[in-house]
């Protein structure tokens, strides 16, 4: 049974076995769950079906928040690539852009979402993974297969640092989705298990010491953006990864460093609405064009 | 922890602890209910989510798990509507509960055949839950495994009657947690028993048999 304390576990049993991560983690979560590895496939497909349904229903036009602060960036995105073939970045990266808008104003409005691994950070995941399977036509059995080495390094992020914003800041949440994505995409690339260690110390050392302040306290602003700020880091990490640029620092020592500095951060920047964006003028406005000024 | 608790839960947004933590303190209440009628909820919201419900739906997913809806179901958005037609008269009430954890509901429910009960829980984070008062007394369980309450006199042996029958009945029944709260020496008393494994159904009735035990039900998980 693997321990998932470690990122050099996994990669070292997956490296010893010359097999992916992702074959490792399923035959061993299979092993713990005691069911059959197919019923897993089968579970991570139905998720992956639900990634693709609530990019859908997130890019709609009229799509708006619950609370009435956000709504429509993912068509506006849509649109946006549509009318200039991929703006600035380039159609697959703005087109992956859109999703993880799409699924982040999703959760916003009470639709369906996978939390990967939280609400507030669903949209990263779904942004670099559907991407891949309907822009690039990589086969859907590798794209579920995929995340369950996502899935893995979340397993160690959550008991080596921390996946939630009140306990580590945004790092935590958007920063640890990057990271799960990062390595994903590098096995789905064909890179090595070493590479998915490397692309995710990477994304890891570019979310550190980021904050969670969202302004209302809802999973809004900026909560929606910093989706697709997490899914450019994941494609970075991992193309520099896939390149054979290596992490200076290894894995496991990121996350260490990730949990110190979680630590560190006062509680008016971990999910408490006070700090940051939301202890803004406009910050406070906004919260008081919800929720009125008595509280 | 596995896989799926990290590339998961499937939930409706946008918050695990004010929505989908929510659905589930409102599940605890349905099982509480069972196939009863539900006709009125009167819901004291504290803390965050007194401030903060509208913009995270805490009060439709509140709703719609009293209603039966899970932390995935599409209707928890329109749950305000759907219990208008189902006819139940609903409130929310904003009012800070003393020493409450931050995200805490507590629920009133009134049924058709006159009886009614409270439930107090928190949403302690990830969609966790724990449930802190049935009907005025602590009790303490989150909801993750099968948990049987059993309401009594506050009697000698009644523990060693119910624990008995649960080990000569139903010998593979292991225990993973008991609390007992009771309201005053000799008065109104409650046991909270968390089970590993699935009760039959015919353990309720079993309880219910045994001498100064008043009532008991079984919340399968949430």
């Amino acid at each position: 049974m693997l321990k998932y304390e470690t990122i050099a576990e996994l990669v070292s049993e997956a490296e010893k076995r010359n097999i992916k991560i992702s074959e490792l983690v399923l035959e061993d979560q299979a092993k713990s769950m005691e069911k059959e590895p197919s019923k897993l496939l089968d579970k991570m497909a139905t998720d992956f079906d639900i990634m693709v349904e609530s990019v859908n229903e997130g890019s709609k036009k009229n799509q708006r928040s619950m609370s009435g602060l956000t709504g429509g960036e993912g068509f506006l995105m849509n649109e946006y690539v549509q009318r200039t073939g991929g703006g600035l970045s380039g159609e697959l990266m703005t087109k992956a852009m859109g999703r993880a808008l799409s699924v982040a104003g999703c959760n916003a409005s009470m639709g369906k979402i996978v939390a990967t691994p939280t609400a507030g950070s669903c949209g990263i995941l779904p942004g670099c993974l559907v991407t891949l399977y309907e822009d690039r036509g990589y086969d859907k059995k590798d794209v579920i297969m995929s995340l369950f080495t996502a899935g893995a390094f979340g397993m160690v992020i959550a008991n080596r640092a921390s996946i939630a914003g009140a306990n580590g800041g945004c790092q935590a949440e958007c920063g640890s989705a990057a990271a799960m994505a990062a390595a994903a995409l590098v096995e789905l690339m064909g890179g090595t298990p070493a590479q998915c260690a490397d692309a995710c110390a990477m994304a890891i050392s570019s979310q550190m010491g980021l904050v969670c302040d969202p302004v209302a306290g809802l999973v809004e602003i900026p909560c929606i953006k910093r989706n697709v700020s997490g899914l450019m880091i994941a494609f970075s990490s991992a193309d520099m990864a896939l390149a054979g640029i290596k992490a200076k620092i290894p894995v496991d020592e990121c996350l260490d460093a990730m949990k110190e500095v979680g630590d560190a951060m006062v509680p008016a920047l971990k999910e408490t609405a006070v700090g940051g964006l939301a202890g803004t003028p406009t910050g406070k406005k906004l919260k008081e064009k919800v929720f009125g000024s008595n509280k | 922890m596995n896989v799926f608790d990290i590339i998961g839960p499937v939930m409706i947004g946008p918050s695990s602890s004010h929505t989908a933590g929510a659905v589930r303190l409102g599940r605890v209440v349905n099982k509480l209910i069972d196939d009863r009628q539900l006709k009125k909820v009167e819901i004291v919201l504290s803390g965050s989510f007194a401030r903060t419900y509208k913009g995270h739906g805490t009060d439709r997913a509140l709703l719609a798990g009293i209603m039966g809806y899970k932390s995935y179901s599409p209707e928890i958005r329109d749950a305000l509507t759907i219990a208008d037609e189902k006819g139940i008269d609903y409130s929310f009430i904003k009012e800070d509960l003393k020493g409450a954890h931050p995200n805490t509901a507590k629920i009133h429910y009134y049924l058709t055949d006159g009886t009614e009960g409270v439930m107090q829980g928190a949403s302690i984070g990830g969609g966790n839950i724990l449930v802190n008062q049935i009907n005025g007394m602590s009790v303490e369980f989150n909801g993750d495994n099968n948990t049987l309450l059993v309401m009594h006199e506050d009697k000698p042996g009644v523990i060693a009657g119910v624990t008995n029958l649960m080990h000569w009945e139903h010998a593979d029944l292991n225990i993973s947690n008991f609390h007992l709260s009771r309201q005053e020496k000799g008065g109104d008393a409650i046991m909270t028993i968390e089970i590993d494994n699935q009760p039959p159904e015919t353990l309720v009735d079993d309880i219910r048999q045994i001498e100064h035990v008043t009532n008991a039900i079984l919340i399968r998980r949430i």
